[in-house]
């Protein structure tokens, strides 16, 4: 048994959690849009865990289906044309897919939260920051409005609010990107979740700014043990912050594995795209080794492994079978080469 | 606040010089005298020269218009031709009506308007967002005056519940009760403004509920009608506000035709009757008062707006 260090804000002691049961286990979800009385799939068979206390990074192009996995897993997707087709979402020893909506809605922003992409865009703007945060303490906390406003106090020093206690009463047209970012965070811990997921949340802030709010994530994921999910599309940032990697492609994981090993071996002619597509930060470069060809129509999949069109060592069999995950103790990679590419240099 | 009121109610001096500018003006180009119509069929032309003069009406238009400005400026809004009492005790005998016409007509838009609304955003798509779209869409398109005669059709001459014309005031016999004799009217008149804001509400709850924030709302596990309403009704009051002041201003010519249908012996039905005696006097003054009141509701739409709105800053 693992004991995760009891939270410094929060009431609640995170539960003791067994080293084999993790805190979140996703198993062969598959989500698709409906469209004209069709289902569309979008995420295909995506399966992977989340331990208590420990960070995932979601890695992967526009488009690749990382939003609409976490918005399946929060609970998020009702009322869009977006569909759980199957599978199973195991969270602290529940199957969300099977729960009620009300049931459903006691673990949303409580055992579970969620910070956006968009923090200009996110909070409500003729609310007080201050009654936002509150709101959802008061909701699953059931205390009265003046330990909720000492909390949410508390939070807004904890996301390093300058002058929290007068900035808890302005609204959010007042606050900076970074600082309604912060806010967001604050707002998300406000029940001590046990899984926090963020969806690129630096992706709409200036440079200096994303650094600063990545920094704060990886200070709380410290101090509370709160587990994480973090999406970015730039795997430079996730290699900062997360100790496993899921990389994701056209709705598939093509390759998941601790960072650590997915740095050194590169199993996935993708992944290794994706490295290479990162500027290197001390030399002038005039070109990007951006990955060739686009990222194919959800509609026109093609035959075989779906990154094979774009792939330079695509052989026959790409073009014929998709690859199945070939498993490596803890690293999977969805590629027929796997094992004769690992770490060649391309 | 109170500075930005102050500076509104400013300018509403220039804006008052120009209107009553033109409906003076508006006014002197319906033809017909007015002393002939008052002195009736067997008048001499005589009679009728000397009548003219005496009501001042043969000087030039300036000069009547300076003239009575004037006195406007001193809170004489002039004598009515047609009753030879003073223009704002004419006024004030409809006010009772128009203004318990109008509250009433306002307590349905919002009782009916705003919840059916809701309800009709919440269950988009469904049966009873497509009930509730097409009555509105019904309600909204009805002409007045039609609603009007079949309301009377239905519930005075068939159902015999309530009363078909006229208004006792609630000081005479009877007394509060004398106001269901403003149900039907005030139904009449509140069915197609009723039913835009219907329609409003719904389309602005619909935009906001795409926002953002209403998915982190979602997030905190709130409950949905809890989501709907704090949240996303919340947000679209803003745009909503803003209609009740357009609301008014269909109110005040909706309500001219709806004191005639039912026969209120309200200030609609006063000006139409007044120009039909060229009563110059009357008309300006009622014309004058809407003007001032219209200014006003604007006045108020505007500083709810920044009330309902913490973006907007009144300055
Ligand atoms: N509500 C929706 N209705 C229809 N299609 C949708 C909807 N939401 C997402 N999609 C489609 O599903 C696919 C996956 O979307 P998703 O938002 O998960 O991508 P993503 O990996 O998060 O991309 P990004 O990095 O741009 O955020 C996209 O092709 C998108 O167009
Ligand atoms: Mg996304």
């Amino acid at each position: 048994m693992r004991y995760v260090t009891a939270l410094t804000l929060g009431s609640r002691m995170i539960s003791p959690v067994s080293d084999n049961q993790p805190l979140l286990r996703v198993e062969n979800l598959c989500i698709a849009i409906q469209n004209a009385g069709q289902l569309q799939p979008v995420v295909r068979d995506l399966s992977f865990e989340v331990q208590a206390s420990q960070t995932l990074g979601i890695v992967g192009e526009s488009g690749s289906g990382k939003s609409l996995t976490v918005l399946a897993i929060m609970g998020l997707l009702s009322g869009s044309p977006v569909r759980v087709t199957s599978g199973k979402v195991w969270f602290d020893g529940k199957d969300l897919l099977q729960l009620s909506d009300a049931e459903r809605r006691s673990i949303m922003g409580d055992g579970m939260s969620m910070i956006f992409q968009e923090p200009m865009t996110s909070l409500n703007p003729v609310y007080k920051i201050g009654d936002q945060i509150m709101e959802g303490i008061r909701h699953h906390q059931h205390c009265s409005a003046k330990e909720a406003r000492t909390r949410a106090l508390q939070l807004l020093e904890k996301v390093k609010i300058p002058d929290a206690s007068t900035r808890i009463d302005h609204y959010p047209h007042q606050l900076s990107g970074g600082q309604r970012q912060r806010v967001m965070i604050a707002m998300a811990l406000a029940c001590d979740p046990l899984l926090l997921i963020a969806d690129e949340p630096t992706t709409a802030l200036d440079v200096t700014v994303q650094k600063e709010v990545l920094d704060l994530i990886a200070e709380i994921q410290q101090d509370t043990g709160t587990a994480i999910i973090l999406i970015s599309h730039d795997l430079g940032v996730i290699a900062q912050t997360c100790n496993f990697v899921a990389v994701m492609y056209c709705g598939e994981i093509v390759e998941s594995s601790t960072t650590e090993k997915l740095f050194q071996r590169l199993g996935h002619p993708y992944t290794r795209g994706l490295i290479e597509s990162i500027p290197p930060l001390h030399s002038d470069v005039e070109w990007l080794n951006a990955i060739p060809g686009q990222v194919p129509a959800l509609n026109a999949l093609p035959v075989g492994c779906s990154y094979q069109p774009r792939c330079s060592h695509a052989q026959a069999q790409c073009r014929q079978n998709p690859p199945v995950a070939l498993l490596d103790d803890e690293h999977i990679v969805r590629c027929h080469f796997a094992q004769q590419l690992q770490g060649r240099a391309s | 606040m109170i500075a930005y009121t102050f500076k509104r109610l400013l300018t509403l001096v220039p804006t008052l010089l120009a209107a009553s500018v033109l409906v003076f003006l508006f006014i002197h180009l319906i033809p017909g005298d007015p002393a002939a119509i008052l002195l009736g069929d067997t008048a001499t032309p005589e009679e009728i020269l000397a009548l003219t003069r005496e009501l001042g009406l043969d000087r030039p238009l300036w000069q009547q218009y300076v003239l009575w400005f004037k006195n406007v400026l001193s809170g004489d809004l002039g004598r009515s031709l047609f009753f030879d009492t003073p223009v704002l005790q004419v006024i004030a005998d409809g006010a009772e009506t128009s203004i318990l016409l109008a509250l009433l007509t306002m307590f349905w838009i919002v009782i009916l308007g705003i919840p059916i609304g809701i309800v009709s955003a919440s269950y988009k798509g469904t049966w009873i967002d497509q009930v509730t779209s097409g009555f509105a869409m019904l309600f909204a398109s009805i002409p007045t005056f039609w609603l009007g005669l079949y309301l009377i059709l239905i519930f005075s001459v068939g159902l015999g519940w309530l009363p078909s014309s006229g208004f006792p005031s609630v000081s005479d016999e009877g007394g509060w009760t004398n106001m269901r004799y403003l149900i039907l009217p005030s139904l009449t008149l509140a069915a197609p403004n009723a039913a835009l804001i219907i329609r409003l509400v719904r389309s602005s709850m619909l935009d906001v509920s795409r926002e953002d924030h209403v998915r982190t709302a979602r997030s905190k596990g709130l409950h949905p009608a809890r989501v709907a309403i704090k949240h996303v009704f919340r947000n679209a009051l803003i745009a909503v506000a803003a209609a009740f002041g357009f609301t008014f201003a269909a109110l005040i010519s909706e309500a001219v035709v709806t004191e005639t249908v039912f026969s209120l012996p309200g200030i609609g039905r006063l000006v139409v009757q007044s120009i039909l005696r060229r009563d110059y006097p009357v008309i300006q003054g009622v014309i004058l008062i809407i003007v001032v009141l219209y200014m006003f509701v604007n006045l108020l739409v505007d500083l709810a707006y920044a009330w309902l709105d913490p973006r907007v800053s009144l300055s």
